[in-house]
């Protein structure tokens, strides 16, 4: 198999992580209008917090299900403790205020696991098929991911829990009227778009070394998939998610890496300025 | 002789595959109060917006006071003496009353430095009945008062035409009556006044002319009386022409 | 305006004028290295206020204009022999007219995204400078003492710049209050409260939301290339620190946005804070997760931070102070 085909499906896997993150990203902006900064602090606890499970004697993929449960809660916990408050107000604040959170989770990891690079060395098998080389963790995080995109399109579109989101996210007061407790579901909206990102952070972990720092740069990924696919559509996030993998992948064999941020970063602003709804359609 | 102060000219506004504003036309003269009235969403205030700059047509022109304003930005069209209010208030919150008329003296057709603004302004709040709210945050002010504060702000730019969306809604009918009166002074100043209503009486009685939207096209213009007894104008209103003949019949 | 004729206008000129002689006066090299840490924090806080305070965007990379001062001026007098203050006023013009530039294409993002951006600019700008090699790459800057020997040796170079430096302080506090009084500030503070109302009220926001942030950027550069004169050296993870960046919006926060003394008071009082800080080893990791408490506590309790308080406490205070 050709070197470029075998990245660009490497960037197809990986992609579907960053759908992931980007979903949690682009879902809590979609219910309640807030731009997460603690995104990227809360992916980085993610990858720690399986870290310590498997410390513990966790295998990794069972530890996605505390983690997911652990990110939901602490996600109600950011929700109620730094959100809730000012969430009507001047869009500074809460920018400010997740930033403030993403500061304090940032700081305190610091200080506890300093800025070193941390692994999970967990068995790995390498995979063959049809010529294309990859390990089975790449491909299990592929589809965990999937599957966890699957699960929340089961709960938004099937479930009333979920419908009662779709209806804040729509238009809260009709939703107050109807006689949907807003309060509630915009922390439930929290805690999952927080699940998603720990759960996205622990998948990444299985795949790559990282430091408390990582999280800044899937928190961009995120941002420039969730604009691709359109500020506010989880769909569209997980499509954007997709194709920044296959550019991701298209780029690697021909460009250093550290140049991906600076190409990333870009492409973000370019979008911004040119496709304010992204490619699919947004809210804003 | 009646000078035109505003031409909409074969004014089209889409967004996309949708059809806001279809082909709309009518000329305004100096002086006059034209109403511009349809039920939601027929497009009155995304003709606003085109009037205004905010959007750009995708076709058509808007002639003000004989120059051609399509597609400039609103700072410069209120400059050329055009201004408006918004159907949902835009107080600027942390700021008092005052400073909120100020920056439409500053920025409005006269351009002022801030001393002359706030003499401006303090004769504005003056005429509008705002003059005891003066220190007051905009923020805190209660719905009537924040649409007079709209008002008053537009007026500080001095305009020579004032575009006014629902100026009158959520206000209880002692509110409506008042602001109706302060519309009345601002026609009587010599301002020219275009405005969206849905409280038929008000601008019923208030208005000289009178066009009516429906889905984005022009269905009728005329004088208030003319427009009233249009079966096409009072079937889009209710829907449906027997009802709308039955009442006919009715009133007669 | 008449500005001479406002007591607060001399109420920054004291200010100004104290700063200076405190440490001068008896010599005092300890609290003279002290004082100037204040003031560089005090002239990034202030300026960043134009972009938060007044026009109310989130500028979280503004220390990219501090790092750009420090920069030109160390490369004008290290490869092109410049004096220092031809040098620092050059360094000063460009960063601010790359501002504007900039500016023309980053403002057009509004709220969260403008506060992407510019992280992204001052990480990208850090990147492309560490690989820079006329600019000494990851290396950076070192300044010959001979530099030194044009402002008659490094002691006395040292008390000048310290003087250039409280200087630049006090015209950032004084362009914060005349730019908050005069029509521009107005305008300003009409996109703070609602962007499109004012543009529809006749306020040009792009253009005066680009003169902000070309404003804001000028004095930072000017004081980073005083700073990195002072220090001999400029290497990119000094003049591109994004904590420092983050760290004059919490002072900027903490003592008041929107208003002249707010910032300045908040840059105070941080400092003396980090300092405690970092002397308590068992806080000094913390330090990062006490700013975010802060910044948290003040956006939840007091978003008018220190200034705002006392200004609803004692509301006669307003109109002497700004």
């Amino acid at each position: 198999m050709p070197e470029i085909l075998a990245s660009v499906l490497d960037g197809l896997l990986i992609g579907l992580v960053y759908g992931l993150a980007a979903i949690g990203l682009t879902l809590i902006f979609g219910v309640m209008d807030v731009v997460n900064l603690a995104h990227g602090a809360v992916i980085a606890l993610g990858m720690f917090t399986v870290y310590l499970l498997y410390k513990a004697g966790i295998h990794p993929y069972i530890g996605l299900l505390p983690v997911a449960v652990i990110g939901f809660l602490f996600g109600v916990l950011i929700y109620l403790i730094a959100v809730k408050r000012i969430l009507d107000g001047p869009p500074l604040m809460t920018l400010l205020a997740t930033f403030a959170v993403s500061m304090i989770i940032t700081g305190a990891g610091t200080a506890i696991w300093s800025t070193s690079p941390y692994n999970i060395n967990f068995p790995v098998t390498t995979l063959n098929i049809l010529g294309y080389t990859v390990t089975s963790a790449r491909l299990i995080a592929a589809i965990a991911a999937v599957l966890v995109t699957v699960f929340l399109y089961i709960f938004l579109y099937r479930t009333t829990l979920g419908k009662a989101v779709r209806a804040v996210a729509n238009n809260r007061e009709a939703a107050e009227l109807m006689g949907i407790p807003s309060q509630q579901i915009l922390a439930v909206s929290f805690g999952i778009g927080t699940a998603l990102a720990m759960l996205s952070g622990a998948l990444i972990a299985t795949l790559f070394p990282f430091t408390i720092l990582s999280g800044g740069i899937y928190e961009l990924k995120s941002f420039v998939a969730s604009v691709l696919g359109g500020l506010g559509n989880p769909t569209g996030a997980l499509f954007g998610g997709i194709i920044l993998g296959l550019i991701e992948g298209s780029v690697a064999p021909f460009i250093e890496v550290s140049w991906t941020n600076v190409i990333e970063f870009v492409i973000f602003v370019l979008i911004l300025l040119f496709f304010p709804t992204g490619l699919f359609g947004g809210r804003r | 002789m009646k000078r035109p102060i505003l031409e909409v000219d074969h004014v089209t506004k889409a967004f996309g595959g949708l059809l806001a504003v279809n082909d709309v036309s009518f000329t305004m003269y100096q002086g006059e109060i034209l109403g511009l009235i349809g039920p939601n969403g027929a497009g009155k205030t995304t003709l606003f917006n085109v009037i205004n700059g905010v959007y750009k047509p995708t076709k058509g022109r808007i002639v003000f006071d004989g120059e051609e304003i399509t597609g400039l930005p609103p700072y410069r069209v209120v400059k050329k003496g055009l201004a408006r209010t918004h159907q949902i208030v835009k107080p600027l919150n942390e700021m008092t009353v005052l400073e909120n008329v100020v920056v439409g003296a500053c920025f409005g057709r006269e351009n002022l430095g801030l001393e002359p603004a706030r003499e401006v302004a303090r004769e504005i709040l003056e005429f509008v009945g705002l003059a005891d709210f003066a220190e007051t945050l905009a923020g805190k002010l209660n719905i009537a008062l924040k649409k007079r504060l709209e008002v008053a702000r537009a007026l500080a730019a001095r305009p020579k035409l004032l575009l006014l969306d629902e100026v009158l809604a959520g206000l209880n009918p002692a509110e409506v009556g008042r602001m109706l009166g302060v519309i009345r002074k601002i026609r009587d100043q010599g301002v020219s006044i275009l405005m969206i209503e849905h409280i038929m009486q008000a601008i019923m009685s208030l208005s000289d002319r009178i066009v009516v939207l429906n889905f984005g096209e022009k269905l009728a213009e005329g004088r208030p009386e003319e427009v009233a007894n249009d079966p096409r104008v009072i079937e889009a209103y209710l829907g449906d022409p027997e009802m709308a003949k039955r009442i006919l019949e009715e009133e007669s | 305006m008449k500005l001479l004729r406002q007591p607060y206008f001399w109420l920054i000129v004291a200010f100004t004028a104290l700063f200076a002689a405190l440490p001068f006066w008896n010599q005092n090299i300890t609290l003279r290295e002290t004082l100037v840490l204040s003031a560089i924090y005090i002239i990034l806080a202030t300026n960043l206020n134009l972009m938060i305070g007044y026009t109310g965007y989130v500028n979280f990379g503004s220390i990219v204009f501090f790092g750009l001062g420090g920069y030109f001026t160390l490369w004008l007098i290290s490869e092109h022999g410049w004096g220092l203050y031809p040098a620092v006023l050059f360094a000063g013009a460009v960063t601010s007219i790359l501002a504007f530039l900039l500016g023309l294409g980053i403002l057009r993002l509004r709220g969260a995204y403008f506060a992407l951006a510019t992280i992204g600019i001052n990480e990208a700008v850090k990147d492309f400078v560490a690989n820079f090699e006329a600019w000494g790459g990851s290396e950076g800057i070192f300044l010959p003492f001979t530099a030194f020997r044009a402002m008659g040796g490094p002691a006395k170079a040292l008390w000048t710049v310290y003087l250039l430096i409280v200087l630049v302080m006090g015209l950032s506090l004084l362009l914060s209050y005349v730019v908050k009084r005069s029509k521009f500030g107005l305008g300003l503070f009409a996109i703070r409260e609602d962007e499109d109302a004012a543009i529809v009220l006749g306020v040009q926001a792009p253009l005066y939301k680009s003169i902000a942030y070309s404003l804001s950027a000028f004095l930072p550069a000017v004081a980073g290339g005083l700073y990195f004169f002072k220090n001999g050296s400029v290497v990119p993870e000094e003049a591109f620190n994004l904590h420092l960046s983050i760290e004059s919006i919490v002072m900027v926060m903490l003592g008041g946005q929107g208003t002249v003394t707010g910032p300045a008071v908040g840059a105070f009082l941080y400092e003396r804070l980090r300092g405690i800080l970092l002397t308590l080893p068992s806080l000094s990791n913390f330090h990062l997760v006490i700013a975010g408490v802060l910044l948290l506590l003040i956006i939840l309790f007091a978003p008018g931070g220190l200034m705002g308080w006392l200004y609803r406490v004692w509301p006669g205070l307003r109109r002497g102070l700004e």
